[in-house]
């Protein structure tokens, strides 16, 4: 309804569209002069910057795809004029890159580690997915030791436990198994077992404490070892496979899954210990994490390649990948620490005022109030140690353990694919594969960072 | 009266383990039990092991000759030196490689730093991808990539790509020419470092002035003047005493000349654009984290963008930027390690390699190079917390 | 008490850990029923998988005569690929049994690094590869060169002594492994390539264009290559020691893979020694009195395992030269087995 007035006066009843702006402020010629032509100096870096462009994306491009050779059986059919990658090299060598020397007909057994991985993976990683308790669980306790036998065969070499060992009970060293279990063995673990139980029971009792719960406590924690050891010392049938026979992706993943498994759970006991109030814990957790942050992985590898056999009794040889692995994971979980304390020192003191005053124990405090907030706070951090794990795998082909970039080194020698572009298809397919997983993790981090951040801090 | 009673049966009741004071003490003992009788544990098998196998033992090696060549040496050493000259030789490689990669990640990740917060979208993203691309993929795979796949392809000595027929690049190496200081060389090294002197006093009045009379002057322009004219003039006067030995193709590889090698070329390369991925991350949050407000107040005192960055935007942001910068330097120092997958001879190739291998004293060397690593990575603590402490802010 | 922690720290928490060097090697390589053997991590002609990915090559079958002596099957091996650089400490800490891996015999591996050797199966000196491009007739040509090496070895410390003694310059740059070194080498890195002359003759065969290279005549260096064993464990080092010498021995009586079963009728008083038809020597020893005839039988006297491997006939080339018998001019003189 629009109002007019008789004495020739008039009211606007709706609003005039208003004009365009000027051409020069609006449209892409306007965003350019703004953004990319604003000055001399500026003009001069785009001109720079899509030079640079223009010189590199369109012959990596033409390298990749268009000039590419991607049929052939050996180097004859890379060796042309103007060819790009040789893609036929990366068909070639593909398995070697994945399973290393890993027996050709057992290698289904690898395939089955993957896809179960994945399959405990996404939902772990999806945050709206319910029983995140039980896939965690599944994903950091069983999944190892389910791997550890697809992977290696299971059925290990047990002579006697630590009563044989010290020579209390000298009988048992029989070497005889019934379904690849030795009765020897698990004789020696029982009998140790209720020692321990009652050696834990008895301190307390005399001290007046709880016996019960003690030897409830020791006794559970044997329980939990002679279970995963019987997993690992059960005859399931499988063809054994040596460690020294893993290549390629496999070794890289088993050393950056296990170095994310075992640094998790030492990291946290690490960073409560660096913030304990009791001097020796924190001094002890202290000079840990220093020791470790202050030396390069290298150095650490061969220290667990070259001295840690020194350190051991004379029998005792663990395996060259395993030793590797006692080297990294040492070192990550000294990483992890140090995130994990920043994730600690964000939680306000009033949490754990309120949790004591709700009269829960320091393990309780931590475990329900503070480990929860805290570790939610640091998941980007997390995820990013996780990404340097990763990386770091590569450093183990110094030890002479050929993980995937090893592999690919060892595929370069291979007089059969001697071309001038063996080298660059080799490094593009590793690059590629390496990007993608550490950017996927990097934008997974984002991504929950995001997620997370409920708080508004400004 | 009889609920006190009943207290005190109570705490009569609960054992003395249940204090937490105790219960800590106890705690703490069987920690430090548990680990000194692993640590003598190792000692013990350490030293039976040794024994059994006839391994030497104690550091006397360190006086005997290595009798193994060096590809890059800072100090004089040749095949009759000692394992300790060798030792000294592979730190002062790796001391190279981090002091001139730092300085390069340093004027790298700086300059992309910014570029990610450019206006420019062209900059911007290349800034971005330059970040993305290099910091996921590993260190190693990247020296790899420099040594194997850029310098390896490089033309031999004979064929090498030369500019003005005195610098050489070929697979060889980078070549220069040789500086050759004759007499008189002292005085040009005295007239800058009295030109040093007197920049220093130069900015520190100049400052003083700005801020009684409020004009400011040309400092960097008078300094500048200062520290290439004075040598210059000395130079003048003692009549040149610096030439230059060109390199010259001889037999094999060039003889004369400064040769920097390609596996050091390569490591440099690798880590310092590596580290600079990071440096440039660090970069950006700490230019982020100066608030707008105050561009937007020094752009209403009517301060030039560049001026507003330099005056008001970066010394605020060195506070947050100082401290994960050190962690990346660090880590850049630590890396350099790697030089041992393509044979530079730095401390972990020379020493915790060759040297480890040639004695068998695997104990002793790897104690020295962790060694060697941890004093390094704490006195940068120490240099870098010092400097820490000045730029923090100081609330009034 | 202190042996009980770490066992239980090691052993009991990690599955992977192999229990038992303590006890003699006989016995354990006896339980276990196999031979570990350290080998390279592929050298033609000394240890090299072959396409189906079976081990072959002097060094390997070095260590098949040892399973053949000790466990009557020249089967019964595994092998472990080592870097020159790991070799020596895989030995010590007792994940192999035997080293056999081109590895000279010096003074101070012996008696330093908790090792013994036990004779030479190659007698080799140390030499360098060139490109025939380069127009290099002799090695005292090289004055200015870039040499390449592999760490670890002994080619480092010789090719150091040799430029110094004749007064050359040189730029040596070593790498970690084998197939590093010759990929710089074939890269154009280095001038020369260095290494023990059967090496040379092996790695060529890895280069882009073999016949573009050639080994100079000089040889810098002695170079006699042998396998290793621990410290300490006598009657295994015997063992290891005598099965070399049966091979020799069994050269020189004319007892070959092939007529060893006719020989077990032989009348002639040495063979019927070597083949365990007299005598008790095996005992000596701790192992079967037929140990020699399973080695002869199962893998071959000296002179086969030479030719099959390196000999003329192989893409080595390599003549017997100074391998061959003490009886025809060469250095390979066993003991007699009496």
């Amino acid at each position: 309804m629009s109002l007019t007035f008789d004495d020739g006066t008039f009211i606007r009843s709706e609003l005039v569209t208003p004009l365009p702006p000027p051409k020069r402020n609006i449209g892409a010629v306007a965003w350019m002069r703004e953004n990319l032509f604003s000055g001399v100096l500026n003009t001069l870096l785009t001109l720079f910057g899509i030079a640079l462009l223009v010189l590199v994306v369109p012959p990596v491009v033409r390298f990749l795809f268009i000039d590419a050779v991607w049929e052939g059986q050996n180097r004859e059919a890379c060796l042309g004029p103007e060819v790009g990658a040789c893609w036929p090299f990366i068909k070639a060598k593909f398995s070697q890159l994945i399973y290393g020397f890993y027996p050709a007909d057992q290698r289904w057994r690898v395939d089955i580690v993957f896809a179960l991985g994945a399959v405990l993976l996404v939902p772990l990683m999806v945050l709206d997915w319910p029983m995140k308790r039980l896939n965690s669980f599944l994903f950091f306790a069983v999944y190892p030791v389910v791997a550890f036998v697809l992977l290696t065969g299971g059925n290990i070499d047990l002579s006697n436990f630590m009563l044989g060992h010290a020579g209390v009970i000298p009988f048992m060293s029989g070497t005889d198994t019934v379904m690849g279990l030795n009765p020897g063995f698990w004789l020696d673990y029982v009998l140790t077992a209720l020692v321990f139980c009652a050696i834990a029971g008895g301190i307390l009792a005399l001290l007046g404490g709880n016996a019960m719960s003690a030897a409830r406590g020791v006794g559970m924690f044997f329980v939990g070892l002679g279970i995963i050891i019987l997993m690992w010392d059960f005859d399931f049938g499988l063809q054994k496979v040596e460690t020294r026979s893993w290549g390629g992706l496999l070794v890289t993943l088993v050393i950056a899954v296990t170095g994310i498994v075992t640094s998790m759970p030492l990291g946290i006991l690490l960073a409560l210990g660096r913030r304990s109030h009791m001097p020796i814990v924190r001094l002890l957790s202290v000079i840990f994490i220093e020791f470790w942050r202050g030396v390069p992985l290298i150095t650490v590898l061969f220290f667990a390649t070259y001295m840690l056999p020194l350190f051991l009794p004379s029998g005792v040889n663990p395996d060259g990948l395993l030793r590797a692995l006692v080297g990294v994971a040492l070192f990550s979980a000294a990483y992890m620490a140090e995130v994990i304390r920043g994730g600690l020192q964000a939680i306000p003191k009033g949490q754990y005022e309120g949790a004591m005053s709700m009269g829960l124990g320091w393990w309780q405090m931590m475990r329900l109030i503070i480990l929860p907030q805290a570790l939610t706070l640091v998941i980007p951090g997390i995820v990013n140690s996780f990404i340097s794990l990763f990386k770091d795998t590569t450093l183990v082909l110094i030890v002479s353990i050929f993980d995937f970039l090893g592999q690919l080194r060892a595929a370069f020698t291979d007089p059969n694919w001697a071309t001038p572009v063996t080298l660059y298809t080799g490094f593009a397919f590793a690059g590629i594969i390496y990007f993608l997983f550490c950017f996927g993790m990097s934008r997974y981090s984002l991504f929950v960072e995001r997620r997370l951040n409920t708080s508004h801090r400004h | 009266m009889a609920d006190l009673a009943q207290a005190t049966a109570t705490r009569s009741r609960t054992s003395f383990i249940n204090d937490p004071k105790i219960r800590s003490i106890l705690f703490q003992l069987a920690a430090l039990i548990i680990i000194v009788l692993l640590g003598w544990d190792f000692l013990q098998n350490a030293q039976e092991n040794l024994k059994a196998q006839n391994i030497a033992t104690g550091f006397g090696f360190m006086e005997n000759t290595a009798g193994f060549g060096i590809s890059q040496t800072l100090i004089p050493y040749s095949e009759s030196s000692t394992y300790g000259r060798a030792f000294l030789v592979g730190v002062l490689n790796t001391l190279l490689v981090a002091v001139v990669g730092i300085f390069i990640a340093t004027i790298i990740g700086l300059l992309v730093g910014i570029g990610r917060l450019s206006k420019n979208f062209v900059v911007r993203l290349l800034s971005s991808v330059y970040v993305e691309l290099l910091r996921n993929l590993p260190p190693l795979f990247q020296i790899l990539f420099w040594y194997l796949a850029v310098l390896s392809a490089l033309p031999g000595p004979r064929q090498s790509i030369s500019l003005f027929g005195e610098v050489f690049l070929s697979n060889r190496g980078f070549i220069v020419p040789r500086p050759v200081f004759a007499e008189g060389t002292g005085y040009v090294v005295w007239a800058f470092g009295l030109a040093i002197v007197i920049a220093v006093f130069v900015a520190s009045w100049s400052k003083n002035r700005l801020e009684e009379t409020g004009r400011p002057l040309p400092t960097f322009r008078i300094n500048l003047g200062l520290i290439v004219g004075l040598p210059l003039i000395a130079m003048a006067l003692t009549g040149f005493p610096v030439s230059f030995e060109a390199p010259e193709l001889k037999g094999f590889n060039f003889a004369g000349g400064v040769r920097v090698i390609p596996e050091f070329i390569a490591l440099t390369v690798a880590l310092a654009t590596y580290t600079a991925a990071f440096i440039a991350e660090n970069v950006r949050a700490g230019i982020m984290a100066v608030s707008h407000g105050q561009t937007e107040a020094a752009h209403s005192l009517g301060l030039r963008s560049s001026q507003t960055l330099r005056l008001v935007v970066i010394p605020q942001a060195m506070r947050v930027i100082i401290p994960p910068l050190t962690s990346q330097y660090l880590n850049l120092t630590k890396n350099s390690s790697l030089a041992v997958a393509i044979g530079y001879p730095d401390l972990v190739a020379v020493f915790a390699g060759t040297t480890l291998n040639q004695t068998g004293q695997a104990i002793e060397i790897i104690a020295i190079t962790m060694g060697v690593y941890l004093v390094i990575s704490i006195i940068t603590s120490i240099i870098m917390n010092t400097y820490n402490r000045r730029v923090a802010l100081i609330e009034r | 008490m202190k042996r009980l922690i770490s066992t239980f720290a090691f052993a009991g928490a990690f599955g992977l850990c192999a229990v038992g060097a303590q006890a003699a090697t006989l016995d354990q390589v006896k339980s276990k029923g196999f031979i570990q053997c350290g080998v390279s991590q592929g050298l033609p002609g000394f240890s090299n998988p072959n396409d189906k990915g079976e081990w072959t090559g002097l060094d390997v079958d070095f260590c098949r005569a040892v399973a053949a002596a000790v466990l009557g099957d020249a089967s019964k091996v595994k092998f472990t690929p080592l870097s020159a650089k790991d070799r020596f400490t895989a030995l010590q800490s007792g994940d192999i049994d035997i080293l056999s891996r081109n590895t000279t015999w010096t003074i101070s591996r012996d008696t330093s690094l908790g090792l013994n050797f036990t004779g030479v199966t190659y007698y080799d000196g140390q030499g360098f590869l060139i490109r025939k491009d380069k127009n290099v007739n002799s090695a005292l040509e090289l004055s200015g060169a870039s040499v390449c090496t592999q760490t670890g070895t002994t080619t480092e410390q010789n090719v150091a002594d040799f430029f110094r003694a004749n007064k050359m310059e040189y730029e040596v740059i070593a790498f970690a492994t084998a197939d590093e070194t010759i990929k710089a080498y074939d890269s154009g890195r280095c001038d020369v390539y260095t290494t023990d002359r059967s090496g040379l003759a092996a790695e060529r065969l890895k280069l882009t264009n073999p016949d573009d290279h050639i080994v100079l005549s000089e040889i810098i260096s002695k170079e006699p290559l042998g396998p290793v064993v621990r410290h300490g464990d006598d009657q295994w080092f015997d063992i290891v020691k005598w099965t070399l010498f049966a091979q020799v021995n069994g050269e020189e009586l004319g007892i070959t893979s092939k007529n060893a079963d006719e020989m077990l009728k032989s009348e002639n008083p040495e063979v019927k020694r070597i083949v365990g038809t007299e005598g008790k020597f095996g005992e000596g020893l701790g192992i079967g009195n037929d140990w020699a005839f399973q080695i002869l039988k199962q893998v071959g006297n000296y002179g086969e395992m030479y030719d099959r491997n390196v000999g003329p006939d192989t893409p080595l080339k390599l003549a017997r030269g100074t391998n061959a018998l003490w009886t025809k001019g060469g250095l390979q003189y066993a003991p007699p087995i009496r």
